[in-house]
């Protein structure tokens, strides 16, 4: 049984980032964009649940946290596992679920040591956030252009999973390069390429619980996940997420002289040494060009801001019309 | 099942587990934050971080050993680091030759490597430590008292609450599959496709016992009064103590952080 534990509680560990491995700058900005998601989504999850979910969720959350220790061999002593943010997303709708991860998150940082606790908000913006709108996005989309056939919730469910391990390990990655721990030119493709095949396990077991839940409690799928609303827009969001996520690393490792030069060339750097972040003394790690980096996350960040603002808006004004999805895939239109 | 390894430990007397669980939250942080703070190769701080958490240790009567070696689990992500030791200009140390490739340690490179690693392993104790000495449940009212979001803390709360309970379901659900699988081994036991849906199928199984068992505790708690509100015990009021170990502890923090910089 031991063996077991140990290895369903390290075995994660691969992308619970532990203190010590991020940057103030990198790892502040991920709290900043993190916090913004929690937000929104306490406040759509609290407009649309009722007091019922509250033991829902929270059972929930340690139904993840226990379905990660189930495992299955694979070859060579390694074994598949589930990380459960697509699947939470699927079963619960993208606000639930990224609270529901958060928890789990959360919760093994502070009783297991698994992830840091000061670099808890990008394991957070990693694991919940960037995972449950990919993967829910994915799902939505596949879902449709399957025109709700039954094909639909399994290739829809098996691309959401492998996609959401391989985009939150890639942001991993980005954190880990920004923060000058590793070098983005080998811990992108590094990162990518081992969670290109780990997210096929995730994918195949999420697959097999969604086959398992379809032949025993149908209704639990075909219900509209809480809090997910007339879910017009997800696809575009997950997708659009995904593609900024795989483009930036690119991006971001095609400069192997360090994203200083090119700051520099784009007069980046001035706008950076005002930038709130200046406030931190970014000279601790030599060699790291943070006020650039601080600058591309603050980008990032007002990116999100718009971004989420966007979707609160369009969202909030559509909230009274509960129709179905058009025929065509089309977001209903927000006036 | 004893996945809760360091719950043996809630039980102590020691002033560190009477501390209040707010101030053991923000000194943990503090700790952790002045850890990461610290510049690459400040050994004297590092040092002081160290002697820091030994005595707490100490002080709360955890085996130091112990607390210094659960620490290390986040030594496998060690090797994220690894890059650094190449990437970082200085003077070389030595050189790895890989075929074509030619990696070339500078010193520099070592210094942020090993730092890395001391700055996490610090970081780590100083989690033990708090998750040693408060219990889950002083911890949540501590959570809720510094105002954490209402929801997300009370679905903490439950997630605490039944993380066991599940872990043993998921636990049982493992045994049952051992039980009827002879062996599980390379070429035996069908295909891994087969065997992801296998362990998928134990996930969903997992998934609806789960949604069933909310199902009854909301009728319980129906039944005892429950109006879609949470209400957990005031958090106690802080003692004179909490404050003087507090300030000792800030400021043997600050001391160590100015040895750094």
């Amino acid at each position: 049984m031991i063996p077991i534990l140990a290895d369903a509680l390290l075995a994660p560990a691969r992308m619970h980032i532990p203190d010590g491995f991020l940057s103030t700058p990198v790892y502040l900005a991920a709290w900043v964009l993190a916090l913004i998601a929690l937000g929104v989504a306490l406040r759509r999850t609290q407009e649309t649940l009722g007091e019922r979910q509250v033991p829902l969720m929270g059972v929930l959350a340690a139904f993840i946290f226990a379905a990660q220790m189930l495992n299955f061999p694979v070859a060579g002593g390694t074994s598949g596992h589930l990380i459960g943010s697509a699947l939470a997303a699927i079963l619960m709708g993208p606000w639930a679920a990224m609270l529901i991860m958060t928890s789990v998150v959360a919760v093994q940082a502070l009783i297991f040591q698994d992830g840091g606790l000061l670099v808890l908000g990008a394991n957070i913006l990693n694991m919940a956030v960037i995972a449950a709108i990919v993967s829910y996005g994915t799902y939505q989309l596949v879902r449709r252009l399957a025109g709700d056939r039954p094909w639909g919730t399994f290739a829809g469910g098996f691309i959401a999973a492998w996609l959401s391990v391989v985009v939150a390990a890639i942001a991993t990655a980005l954190e880990l390069g920004f923060s000058g721990t590793s070098a983005l030119e080998v811990a992108v493709p590094a990162m990518a390429g081992v969670h290109l095949l780990i997210g096929i396990g995730e994918g195949l077991i999420t697959v097999g619980a969604l086959g398992f839940i379809r032949a025993t409690r149908p209704d639990l799928l075909s219900a509209e996940p809480m809090g997910a609303g007339t879910g017009g827009r997800w696809w575009v969001a997950g997708l659009g997420l995904a593609l900024l996520v795989v483009l930036l690393a690119p991006l971001a490792s095609s400069f192997p002289d360090g994203l200083e030069r090119v700051a520099e060339d784009y007069g980046f750097i001035e706008a950076a040494r005002n930038a709130p972040y200046r406030i931190i003394p970014d000279y601790l790690f030599p060699g790291v060009s943070n006020e650039a980096l601080a600058t591309i996350l603050a980008g990032l960040v007002g990116t999100l801001i718009v971004f989420a603002v966007t979707l609160g808006v369009v969202r909030g004004s559509t909230r009274a019309d509960r129709r179905p999805p058009t025929a065509d895939g089309r977001p209903q239109t927000a006036d | 099942m004893h996945i809760h390894l360091l719950d043996q430990y809630h039980t102590g007397r020691s002033p560190v587990h009477r501390l209040d669980a707010r101030v053991k939250l923000l000194l943990t942080l503090a700790f952790i934050l002045v850890a990461s703070l610290t510049p690459a190769g400040a050994w004297p701080a590092y040092l002081g971080l160290a002697l820091l958490a030994l005595g707490v240790t100490l002080a709360a009567g955890l085996p130091p050993l112990l607390v210094q070696r659960r620490a290390l689990v986040a030594l496998p992500f060690a090797l994220a680091a690894l890059t650094v030791l190449f990437t970082t200009e200085g003077r070389p140390l030595f050189t790895l030759s890989l075929g074509a490739w030619h990696l070339t340690a500078s010193e520099p490179g070592l210094i942020r490597f090993l730092s890395i690693l001391l700055k996490s392993w610090l970081a780590i104790q100083a989690a033990i430590l708090l998750a040693a000495t408060t219990p889950f449940p002083t911890l949540v009212v501590a959570m809720r008292a510094l105002h954490f979001p209402r929801l997300l803390v009370a679905i903490i709360a439950f997630m605490g609450r039944y993380l066991f309970v599940l872990a043993d379901e998921a636990l049982r659900l493992h045994r049952a599959r051992e039980a009827r699988s002879a062996v599980i081994g390379p070429g035996s036991g069908g295909s891994i496709a087969w065997r992801a849906r296998v362990t998928g199928g134990m996930v969903g199984n997992l998934f609806l016992r789960s949604v069933e068992r909310s199902e009854r505790i909301y009728n319980a708690m129906l039944a005892r009064g429950y109006r879609g509100e949470l209400r957990t015990l005031s958090p106690p009021r802080l003692r004179p103590a909490d404050g003087v170990l507090g300030l000792l502890f800030v400021t043997l923090l600050a001391l160590i952080a100015l040895l750094g910089w």
